[in-house]
């Protein structure tokens, strides 16, 4: 095989992996949840068969709702496909021409979530609004975060391209527990916690559509409108997990120095499966023992991980 | 070709159609003012094209003031704006074709338009000091005849007026001034005797000062923005899309003289000052917008976070090569101009499309707006388009030069340089929180108006507008996709416009991307394993990430097809009907609730005011009634323009005292003057 095919392989691979594991890190993380409430919980399978329920149920679409109300769903899977072949979970490797630059990363994420925000609106029911304008703000505040830690990343490197950012800290160790590296890992950690809405910026599981931000924006989709949507979420949970994984424990991932044969993209898909899976079954965990904060605490909370990030990037400068 | 023909066919293309529009009846004008205007706009576009591409030639006119002469002769960076303002010309000519209606499409309104196209063409195309202050006084009295174009009717259209003839003098002063500072310190007037002086004595700070603050008042930047929000409302929608897409690039256009034509080795405090202006404009702006109800409010607010970015990219560039690091400052540059052409594209369209708006459901606030995307889909698709081009999502020209922005930025500086490093980080930042907040400010904009229900009766009786509203709006769109699509060709023009490097297409062939050699990383300081000697360079390719969607979304479109065919969409009154909650569209989120989040959070830097009344019957828990009022201020205007203000009516009282309406008086101040003059002209 040659290079370039090599690459294409590796990034197909890599994006089927994702769309196949996605639903059970949902699994993962939910069971664990279950567990540790004393529950026998749904099994890790349960997320597969309500998307495949869903997808074969027909779609309601409220009077006088717009294309949007089809368009959106379509535009959030694609957003989650396009992060789960741009992002580097089992291998660095890409093509040349589509490098995953983070800057383009977040804003493939945020074509996703604005999709979100106007399927919310769309039907123009009280609690879509509602659920919008949180999830927006939301966004909106994390923006800062996230760029600073994509910027602290970037300064070892010299680079924001993602695969160079990961096989950087492959080659040289320190950088994983360099503090300025530590601070922006932890710095991003917060912001994915925002953006795939889990605790404690919202509570994926509530049933009270005053508190809900993710939900109320989904209320109006059902059949495979809905289905589109929870695994275009779902994908960007467990790319975004994987990818703070991957900058944590970098080993084991293919990188492109290996023009990805098999055995290494074999390798990668299991490191990045367990990777994920043990992140998963923290972060539930974490979840367990902490609530959801009021909507008006949110702020404090990502500003306290912008000043992270803040001072990851001058730390990068003056301590490496 | 020399460049003088060119500029002759804008003069008289542009003066016949002041005169068309003065002597045509009513139904022939707004036929042919609208076309003549869309000619000169071409006559721009094809001018600009000449002098982008290195043409040479000039037009010089003997006697602007007695013995006084003045030259226009576009360089390539003044032809890339000709460019510019032409085509955004000729869109707000073709919409006017159906848009300009009433008092819009007046007498006075169809001479003063193609004399303020005149004025701006006239500022980018001048060669001199005269030409150019010549050209920027017709723009302003011409641009402030047309803002009070519907006086008659509205009241508050003359507030705004006198606020932006008011602001627009001010500017032409400090410009006026400015230049007068630095002619008389070079001893001429062209721009090659100016650009002679030493970037740092002290003749050239002030002149240079004078200079900028002029020209961020004409381009809207905090402290100086208050006509902007006033101004681009009031005024016909097809003036506001000029002023917005094309005036207020003036400004921006001046900035560039300064610091890239006449002074590029300017100290590096004047990009501080770019910097601080353009930081504080760019998150003012747009957390303003992000709270405004009134749909062409929005957008006047986010002009000023357009500019403000505008400017943070080119005080960066000034700091970055002031300090040494020329490759990154160029990239800036470049990122500067592809802001300005993408938000001169996004803005265009987004005033164009309000104004069809306005015309099909009389209304600008949004909170009464609602449900148009299915009266109105033309509109809807391009406003749609355009707001996504002026949050910076991807595939349109605003992500484009947002990407260049932040790429340039985290690439400034670097551990040689830490002070630097602290100078990006924060820029970043103040990008970063921009463009979040643009997200929110512009899915609320495009949710609120064209999703949900109606929420009035003038929101449901919309209607399709006319066929130019659409096509201009159309033609717009096209372009703010197009220049995010392929952006590889208008990235090297930018940075033949400047004169730069740095920045080139990636690709041989038309459909190209950008790539940033001017940021790469040496190659000693990678760590990476495998990067190779090309493998750091940012690149950028929104063709091919547009075609890796596509190809995801092939596989989607097979299985939702499938699925289809197994279960059809069904269309039901209620799809989730929790406690009845689309009874009323009143009860869906409005503009105002969208943004409450945002006023919460901001609402000290919004000035934020807000006062609930509750009516009680016997019992404290039985409410009757409730009032809720909310107020959101322009803390700028509040606390400086106010107390600015009272103090001038102050000052003009006491000097009531001086005339009492004796002739001897009179006399005796004539007499002391005469003095004056005379012991000033003596010595």
């Amino acid at each position: 095989m040659s290079g370039e095919v090599r690459v294409v392989v590796a990034v197909v691979l890599q994006t089927v992996v994702v769309v196949v594991a996605a639903p059970f890190l949902v699994g993962v993380l939910r069971q664990v949840r279950a567990r540790w409430e004393g529950r026998v919980g749904q099994g890790l399978l349960q997320p597969w068969r309500d998307l495949v329920k869903l997808a074969r149920k027909e779609p309601l679409q409220a009077n006088g709702s717009t294309v949007v109300a089809w368009v959106a769903p379509v535009v959030v899977l694609g957003s989650g496909l396009l992060l789960a072949a741009l992002v580097p979970t089992v291998t660095t490797a890409g093509p040349a021409r589509l490098p995953a630059d983070l800057f383009v990363v977040v804003s493939v994420l945020l074509v996703g979530t604005v999709a979100l925000g106007l399927l919310g609106l769309d039907a123009g029911s009280a609690f879509g609004g509602m659920g919008s304008s949180r999830h927006l703000t939301i966004a909106a505040l994390v923006e800062p975060t996230v760029l600073l830690a994509v910027y602290a990343l970037s300064v070892p490197v010299g680079s924001t391209a993602l695969g160079p950012i990961v096989e950087g800290r492959l080659a040289d160790p320190g950088r994983v527990v360099a503090p300025a590296g530590v601070l922006a890992v932890v710095a991003l950690a917060i912001a994915v916690v925002a953006e795939t809405a889990r605790i404690p910026v919202d509570n994926p599981s509530t049933h009270l559509e005053l508190t809900m931000v993710h939900e109320a924006m989904v209320l109006e989709s059902s059949g495979r409108d809905l289905a589109a949507v929870e695994l275009g979420s779902w994908l960007r949970l467990s790319v975004l997990l994987a990818l703070v994984a991957n900058l944590v424990v970098p080993w084991g991932v293919a990188t492109a120095g290996d023009g990805p044969g098999l055995p290494a993209l074999a390798v990668g898909v299991v490191a990045v499966v367990v990777k994920t899976a043990v992140s998963g079954v923290l972060l539930a965990t974490a979840e367990v023992f902490m609530a959801k904060l009021r909507l008006f605490r949110v702020p404090e909370l990502l500003t306290g991980s912008f000043v992270l990030a803040f001072l990851a990037v001058t730390g990068s400068y003056v301590i490496g | 070709m020399s460049l003088r023909l060119g500029l002759l066919a804008v003069l008289s293309l542009a003066l016949v159609a002041a005169c068309a529009g003065g002597a045509l009846g009513t139904a022939a004008r707004q036929r042919v003012s609208p076309l003549l205007g869309a000619l000169v706009g071409a006559a721009a576009v094809w001018t600009g094209a000449l002098a982008w591409s290195g043409g040479t030639g000039g037009l010089v006119v003997g006697t602007v003031l007695p013995g006084v002469g003045a030259r226009y002769a576009p360089d390539r960076l003044g032809g890339a704006f000709l460019v510019l303002v032409g085509a955004v010309t000729v869109l707000a000519s073709v919409w006017a074709l159906d848009g300009a209606r009433g008092t819009a499409a007046s007498r006075t309104a169809w001479v003063a338009y193609p004399l303020f196209v005149l004025g701006l063409l006239g500022v980018m195309a001048a060669a001199d000091v005269v030409a150019f202050l010549l050209a920027w006084e017709v723009m302003a009295v011409a641009s402030a005849v047309l803002v009070l174009a519907d006086h008659a009717h509205r009241p508050e259209v003359v507030g705004a007026g006198l606020w932006y003839a008011g602001m627009t003098q001010l500017s032409f002063l400090l410009v006026l001034g400015g230049f007068a500072v630095l002619a008389s310190a070079a001893g001429g007037t062209a721009w090659a005797d100016l650009a002679r002086l030493a970037p740092d004595a002290g003749a050239t700070g002030l002149g240079v000062g004078l200079l900028l603050l002029g020209f961020v008042t004409k381009a809207g930047a905090v402290p100086v923005h208050v006509w902007l929000p006033r101004a681009h409302p009031e005024a016909p929608s097809h003036v506001s899309a000029l002023m917005s897409a094309a005036m207020v690039k003036a400004g921006v256009y001046g900035v560039l003289l300064v610091v890239v034509r006449l002074f590029p080795a300017g100290p590096s405090w004047w990009g501080l000052v770019l910097l601080v202006v353009g930081s504080v404009s760019a998150v003012f702006g747009i957390l303003q917008a992000g709270v405004a109800a009134d749909l062409k409010r929005l957008l006047a607010y986010s002009t000023t976070e357009n500019v403000g970015l505008i400017l943070v990219a080119v005080g960066a560039a000034q700091v970055t090569t002031a300090r040494g690091d020329v490759a990154t400052g160029h990239v800036l540059l470049v990122a500067a101009l592809l802001l300005t052409s993408g938000h001169a594209a996004a803005k265009s369209v987004l005033f164009l499309t309000a104004g069809s708006v306005l015309h099909a459901t009389g209304l600008r606030d949004l909170d009464r707006l609602g449900g148009l995307g299915r009266t109105m889909p033309w509109t809807c698709g391009a406003f749609g388009v355009a707001a996504l081009g002026a949050a910076g999502l991807p595939v349109t020209a605003g992500f484009v030069a947002e990407w260049t922005l932040l790429q340039a930025l985290v690439h400034a500086g670097g551990p040689a340089d830490p002070r630097l490093g602290l100078v990006s980080a924060l820029a970043v930042t103040v990008v970063a929180l921009t463009a979040g907040l643009a997200l929110m400010t512009f899915t609320k904009a495009f949710g609120i108006a064209f999703l949900g229900r109606p929420r009035s009766d003038g929101a449901a009786a919309a209607h399709e507008v006319g066929r130019a509203e659409r096509v201009a709006a159309a033609l717009g769109a096209l372009a703010v996709l197009g220049l995010g699509l392929v952006p590889g060709p208008m990235a090297t023009a930018a940075v033949r416009a400047l004169g730069v490097d740095g920045v080139t297409a990636a690709g041989t062939t038309l459909a190209a991307g950008v790539r940033l050699g001017g940021v790469a990383a040496a190659p000693g300081a990678v760590g990476g394993a495998a990067a190779g000697a090309d493998g750091l360079v940012p690149v950028l390719d929104p063709l091919a990430l547009s075609l890796a969607t596509l190809a995801a979304l092939v596989v989607v479109a097979g299985v939702v097809a499938r699925l289809r065919r197994r279960a059809a969409r069904r269309a039901v009154e209620l799809g989730w009907g929790c406690g009845g909650a689309r009874v009323s569209p009143r009860m869906q989120y409005t503009a105002t609730s969208y943004a409450e989040p945002l006023v919460r959070i901001f609402d000290a830097p919004l000035g934020v005011s807000r006062s609930v009344a509750t009516t009680t019957a016997d019992a404290p828990y039985v409410v009757r009634a409730m009032s809720f009022r909310q107020r959101v201020r322009d803390v700028f205007e509040e606390h400086g323009y106010r107390p600015l203000l009272r103090a001038a009516a102050r000052v003009g009282d006491a000097g009531r005292a001086l005339h009492n309406g004796s002739v001897h008086r009179y006399l005796a101040w004539s007499f002391a003057t005469f003095v004056v003059v005379l012991g000033l002209a003596a010595r």
